[in-house]
């Protein structure tokens, strides 16, 4: 059963979150017999109360805390207080995510001497490899049960994938199929398998799609070892006279500042909130912010090179029905310099529902154009792009001290502008699928451009030397050898796919290294 | 929406003796819209029905469905008949009037051709009225489950099983 530890209790590991990478570490943790207290800032939605509702969804789960956004981005113009669509609750944003499980390419861990000297571009070899990854990547794709890994089949195409995958293969691409995704496709750890229901952005109501929420946290739980404190919002880690954290002070469910002791803190709230809490913990000590003596805390913010394409057809397609994600192609995930653009990016089928097309197809448009369009909903294919994109030190999050959250704390403001490399990448995926749906009798087709970042990268991002990074090649910050961070602004590099599949690895592989750490008492 | 109301109790005939008709599709009496139909009505407390079928028209011009009644642009539109939304409304509504006056209408809701109406939105695209109604339509329109089936979606699949047997992969067209 779950455990229940003491605020005064200073051998916990406290991890700041319950995702991808909080929900992983935590569950590995317990499992190794660590104590862990984890602080989820959101509320615990399980299946039962997820929604086949988009905009109820979105205002149940969502994270929805001041934020502003400012550079060229179009997000900051048509969302300009929503610069991501992550979720608050437990489980994180694997409630939401689409469950694409891919692991990244040999040179996407080295491309600072792959691609060269990008101009604009803060790009960085990370101080791990492929072949280092490898095994965590297996642990991984195995806890979360990735389809074509491990024996375990594909799953169906739908509809939209039927029009995804002819107009992939009369274009000649010769990688396309289901995807890995981490969405059974048999009944498998407890779970069923997908019953094409469609809504897998609002959390699988069928848990056929795998979430830190109902997988591995209630395996650490049931270890005795893992407490999840819910509505426990982290406002500052707090540090001794040498510089080791000692706990964190966090907002209870009544608004209540309570302060958790702990042995080693992991932080894992995304990457807009992770570097904001280590800039909002500045002290005497610190006055940059912890673990920011490099000044790059914040600092490379990435979101992916993203935009979709929506396709009308003279006949229906019916593309919200079943899996969302339901194919990819990944031909285009090379790095071929000949295309205009460094690096790759994939292609993966997506759909929305009726209302959030209206919000994300052409933002702020209106009119025949627009609802010319609408009228053919019926009639859609649609896919998502998703590529690397190039880290810039001016991408950043940064404290907007004239904009306070609910607790009087300065708001993240969210700075991003494309780089030139991004924009040729998009211009180019945006033409391959128009090309693709043309091959298959598209009428028309309709470019639109990212939607708020699903796909936050790269604030805390590892390096080999201090000077370089925040934290080293185990997610631990090169300053504090009892901070760690856990989640994806660890990312030195964003690479094409999809981030989820990493973030897991990484979280396994440094609970790992805190387990043998703590043991050999050097942490 | 319980103040937009099927005119089942009052009798076509009887509706339209109250009201007249102030543009395609709409018509006004003392304290409600309706439609020309008289197959609902609406009533306003804040705003004149005139300013509000003046707002059900521009949502229409804003987001044209030919297939959508106008029934559903009137619930979108249902919120600005409040004391808070009185002032904003009237002044939006005064400034499409006198764009419609310079071009020799004598109001927008007269204005019988859609291309000049749009023009004169297209005026006022910049501004807080406009950008407010054309920013709460997309909610306000679109996310009303009753107009989803106008538009082929069919809204949440976990009660029926999702669409495992219910035609996931149905197309044979490809």
């Amino acid at each position: 059963m779950a455990a229940k530890f003491d605020l005064n209790d200073d051998g916990v590991v406290v991890v700041i979150g319950s995702g991808a990478g909080g929900g992983v570490l935590s569950n590995e943790l317990a499992q190794k017999g660590v104590k862990v207290v984890c602080l989820e800032a959101g509320g615990r939605h399980l299946p039962q109360d997820y929604q086949n509702d988009e905009w109820a969804s979105f205002g149940q789960i969502s994270w929805l805390d001041a934020r502003t956004t400012s550079g060229d981005w179009r997000v900051s113009k048509d969302f300009s207080g929503l610069p991501s669509w992550i979720v608050k609750a437990v489980g994180g944003s694997t409630t939401h995510w689409a469950g694409a499980s891919l692991r990244f390419q040999e040179h996407e861990f080295k491309v600072k001497t792959v691609y060269g000297d990008v101009a604009g571009a803060n790009l960085m070899d990370w101080p791990i490899g492929l072949s280092e990854m490898e095994p965590w990547y297996a642990k991984a794709e195995k806890n979360l049960g990735v389809t074509r890994t491990n024996g375990i089949p594909g799953l169906p195409g739908n509809n939209n994938y039927k029009v995804f995958e002819a107009g992939a293969k009369k274009l000649g691409y010769k990688n396309v199929h289901t995807g890995r995704m981490a969405i059974n496709s048999e009944p498998r750890d407890g779970r069923t398998n997908c019953q094409q229901a469609g809504f897998c952005f609002q959390g699988c109501k069928f848990g056929a799609k795998w979430s830190s929420a109902y997988s591995d946290i209630p395996k650490g739980e049931a270890t005795g070892n893992l407490e999840v404190r819910t509505h426990a919002q982290v406002l500052k880690i707090e540090h001794d006279a040498k510089g080791k954290v000692t706990g964190v002070i966090y907002a209870d469910k009544d608004g209540n500042q309570q302060m958790q002791k702990a042995r080693i803190v992991a932080v894992a709230g995304n990457s807009i909130e992770s570097p904001r809490l280590l800039l909002n913990s500045a002290s005497s000590m610190f006055p940059d912010g912890l673990a920011n003596s490099s000044g790059q805390v914040g600092k490379n913010y990435m979101r992916h090179m993203t935009a979709s394409m929506y396709a009308v057809f003279p006949k229906p397609v019916r593309f919200w029905r079943g899996t969302t994600m339901a194919g990819i192609v990944t031909d285009e995930s090379i790095h071929d310099p000949s295309r205009g653009f460094v690096g790759g990016y994939e292609l993966e089928t997506l759909a929305l529902g009726v209302p959030f097309m209206a919000a994300f197809l052409d933002p702020g448009a209106w009119g025949r154009s627009f609802t010319a369009a609408m009228d053919m909903y019926e009639n859609m294919a649609g896919l998502w792009i998703v590529g690397e994109d190039m880290p810039q030190e001016t991408n950043a999050i940064t404290l907007n001290k004239d904009v306070k959250d609910q607790y009087g704390l300065p708001a993240p403001n969210v700075h991003f502008s494309d780089h030139p490399n991004d924009i040729a990448m998009r211009n180019h995926a945006w033409g391959q699928a128009k090309k693709l749906y043309d091959s298959v009798g598209a009428t028309r087709t309709y470019p639109t451009p990212p939607y708020p970042s699903t796909h936050n990268l790269g604030t805390n991002r590892m390096s080999a030397k201090p000077r370089d990074g925040v934290v080293n090649r185990w997610g631990q910050t090169h300053d504090i050898n009892n901070l760690f961070v856990s989640d994806g602004s660890q990312f030195t590099t964003g690479a094409a796919e999809n981030p989820t599949l990493t973030i897991v690895a990484l979280a396994m592989r440094q609970a790992d290294y805190i387990a043998k750490e703590m043991a050999a008492r050097t942490i | 929406m319980e103040t937009i109301t099927s005119s089942k109790g009052i009798s076509r005939r009887e509706l339209l003796k109250r009201c007249m008709v102030v543009g395609a599709g709409l018509a006004v009496g003392t304290g409600f819209v309706a439609g020309s139909t008289a197959a609902w009505a609406m009533e306003t407390k804040h705003i004149s029905p005139k300013q509000m079928a003046t707002l059900i028209r521009m949502a229409r011009d804003v987001y044209p469905h030919n297939h959508i009644p106008d029934e559903f642009y009137a619930r979108a539109m249902k919120g600005y008949d409040s004391d808070d939304s009185k002032a904003s409304v009237a002044e939006g509504v005064m400034s499409l009037d006198k764009l419609a006056q310079e071009k020799g209408y004598a109001d927008y809701l007269s204005a019988s051709w859609e291309d000049d109406r749009v023009e004169m939105l297209k005026s006022i695209e910049d501004s807080s009225f406009f950008q407010t109604v054309r920013g709460n339509l997309i909610t306000g329109l679109y996310n009303q489950k009753e107009v989803w089936p106008l538009f082929g979606y069919e809204g949440e699949s976990y009660s029926k099983g999702g669409y495992m047997n219910r035609g996931y992969n149905d197309i044979n067209w490809v």
